[in-house]
């Protein structure tokens, strides 16, 4: 694919790190495509990843990409598909070490050029960054990292698609990097196929548009679709997307022949509206879209055109997703049988309130939910459910805490209930629930001048 | 003779699809008509007030709320809304993936 290329096909691989290990293979199998986009890295993935490269040094990378690249690496060599993938995390360079092994592994020696994409990781400048007065204060709270500086765990810059678009124009076939941005992944082959410029502030807010749209694979195919999602064709077979788009920043999203699920106004309408803040300012490194102006067709089956899409430039700050911790928690579950279910389930919590008290423990927060009843609609559900009458209710309690010693002892409480609670009690094969530490999410802003992105294209 | 309601009262989830996510403490809810007629049914009844008081007991914080004519949508943040959001929350639905078919239950007049 070089610049002016008349059209680029972009497919989604994953949504998400842990997504369907089926859906890239289908994807560079089912069709003719030009790129597939793999999405690895949510807000709290990268402190994962750290906390595996800190017992690890060459890990901190999505590992299940090695096994999945080793059965597609075949079909896209041959086929000349490029890849795009966030699964980087926190060690680029160990993650397209990987890759390399594989290719070679495959014989691919000479037909692979793999491109990597780092510098977004700040946890070593972090100390340098905030006594040069950057103070990378907390987006919601407002509150400066100095205060949590001893527990981070991970701090990564969100760098855009212009880095990506660096590898590609190097040659590289696979681009692995870390914190790019989901959109950049999809919006950097469009740059890189049409020569688009950096100030064409329409053309990126399209692609980031287009990036938006099957970031999270199925959900914009007919998966988790809400509207007719009964009358949904053969989810179990579902496309992933696919973007058909044009020079002009006009693009249409479409799936391969033969698959499941749909692609209809409707369905594109829910995914962009999918963790939206203020439609008019969809903030990226790249520019800003303004989801206002984006108008949708449906062209034929699966087939829907979105255009008009308007930009603004984009701003002098990138978004660093900080990871530090936070404390203790546990979640511990019963299931009370009918007669009086509910009522058995509230009197459990009672008991075990009471147990905790008088046991002395201290937690920030005690959340108790009572699964079949309100735990997902909380009082609205209550007000219309038959709660006399329901067949079975989990109990599910959870404790946060500073404390791990309390969080533990809150674990041992729940298996009593069994015997010494309310009656018609049982679901508790999975035994004990362990303390879970909490890596928390910090948000800031910095000068995107601190931020330098570095790109190297290795041959294997 | 009883002069005949010109409305009937509905359940948004007759009129209206939706999809929710997260963004820290606050959960967004994407509220799309069904079909373009009913847009501004939901831009007049469905305020932000109204979602504000609907959520009440579920939320701690405010309610911001958007308008995406070209799409016949709605967008509205609630704030505070998933106890402490992300990895914190002790919530089932800690990254409020679910709060948009809370708000289908909400009441609207629909024009007869």
């Amino acid at each position: 694919m070089k610049p002016g290329a008349t059209t680029v096909r972009i497919a989604a691989g994953q949504g998400f790190w842990g997504d369907w290990l089926e859906a890239p293979y289908r994807q560079v199998t089912g069709g003719p495509i030009d790129y597939l986009m793999m999405d690895y890295l949510a807000e709290v993935t990268m402190s994962i990843l750290q906390k595996q490269k800190s017992r690890d040094p060459s890990l901190g990378y999505a590992k299940d990409f090695i096994p999945l690249l080793e059965r597609i690496l075949p079909i896209v060599a041959e086929r000349r598909i490029k890849i795009t993938a966030n699964a980087g995390g926190v060690n680029p360079r160990g993650c397209a070490q990987a890759v390399a092994e594989t290719a070679r592994r495959l014989r691919l020696g000479g037909k692979v050029r793999i491109g990597v994409v780092t510098g977004d990781d700040l946890l070593g400048r972090l100390d340098g960054l905030l006594a040069r007065g950057h103070e990378l204060r907390n987006l919601d709270t407002g509150r400066p990292l100095s205060e949590v500086r001893d527990r981070v765990l991970s701090a990564n810059a969100y760098l855009g698609a212009w880095p990506v678009v660096e590898a590609l124009r190097g040659g590289a076939d696979i681009v692995v990097t870390g914190r790019v941005t989901d959109t950049g992944l999809t919006l950097a082959p469009m740059i890189h196929a049409f020569g688009w410029q950096p100030d064409a502030w329409d053309l990126l807010a399209a692609g980031t548009v287009a990036g938006h749209t099957i970031e999270c694979g199925a959900q914009c195919s007919g998966g988790n679709c809400l509207v007719d999602w009964e009358h949904i064709p053969d989810l179990a077979n579902v496309g992933y997307p696919i973007v058909d788009a044009a020079p002009d920043g006009t693009f249409e999203i479409t799936k391969h022949p033969g698959t499941g699920g749909r692609i209809s106004v409707a369905g594109v309408k829910e995914q962009l509206v999918y963790e939206m803040g203020d439609p008019a300012e969809y903030i990226t490194p790249d520019g800003i879209a303004d989801f206002t102006t984006i108008r949708l067709e449906q062209k034929g089956k699966d087939r829907v055109r979105v255009s008009g899409v308007r930009g603004r430039p984009a701003t002098d700050k990138l978004k660093v997703s900080i990871g530090y911790f936070y404390g203790y928690k546990a979640v511990g579950t019963l299931v009370y049988a009918w007669p009086d279910a509910y009522k058995k389930a509230q009197a459990g919590d009672r008991i075990l309130r009471q147990r905790l008290a008088d046991l002395g423990l201290k937690f920030e927060s005690v959340l108790t939910e009572f699964l079949g009843a309100d735990a997902t609609h909380g009082p609205l559900a209550r007000a219309s459910a038959p709660l006399d009458r329901l067949p079975e209710v989990q109990l599910r309690i959870g404790v946060r805490s500073p404390d791990k010693a309390a969080v533990e002892r809150f674990t041992r409480e729940i298996a009593p209930l069994i015997l010494n609670g309310p009656p018609s009690v049982t679901g508790f094969a999975g035994g004990r629930p362990k303390p879970e530490e909490i890596v928390a999410y910090w948000p800031a802003l910095l000068d995107k001048n601190m931020v330098e992105p570095c790109v190297e294209v290795v041959d294997v | 003779m009883r002069r005949r309601s010109r409305t009937r009262r509905v359940l948004l989830v007759e009129i209206a699809h939706a999809r929710s996510g997260d963004k820290g403490d606050t959960a967004n809810v994407g509220l799309i008509a069904l079909k373009p007629e009913y847009y501004p049914i939901l831009v007049k009844q469905v305020t932000a007030a109204r979602v504000a008081r609907h959520f009440k007991g579920m939320i701690s914080g405010p309610v911001e709320r958007y308008e995406l004519p070209n799409l016949h949508a709605l967008n509205f943040l609630l704030h505070g809304a998933l106890d402490g959001g992300g990895t914190i929350s002790l919530k089932t639905d800690a990254q409020g993936k679910v709060f948009s078919t809370a708000l289908l239950r909400l009441e609207v007049a629909l024009p007869q």
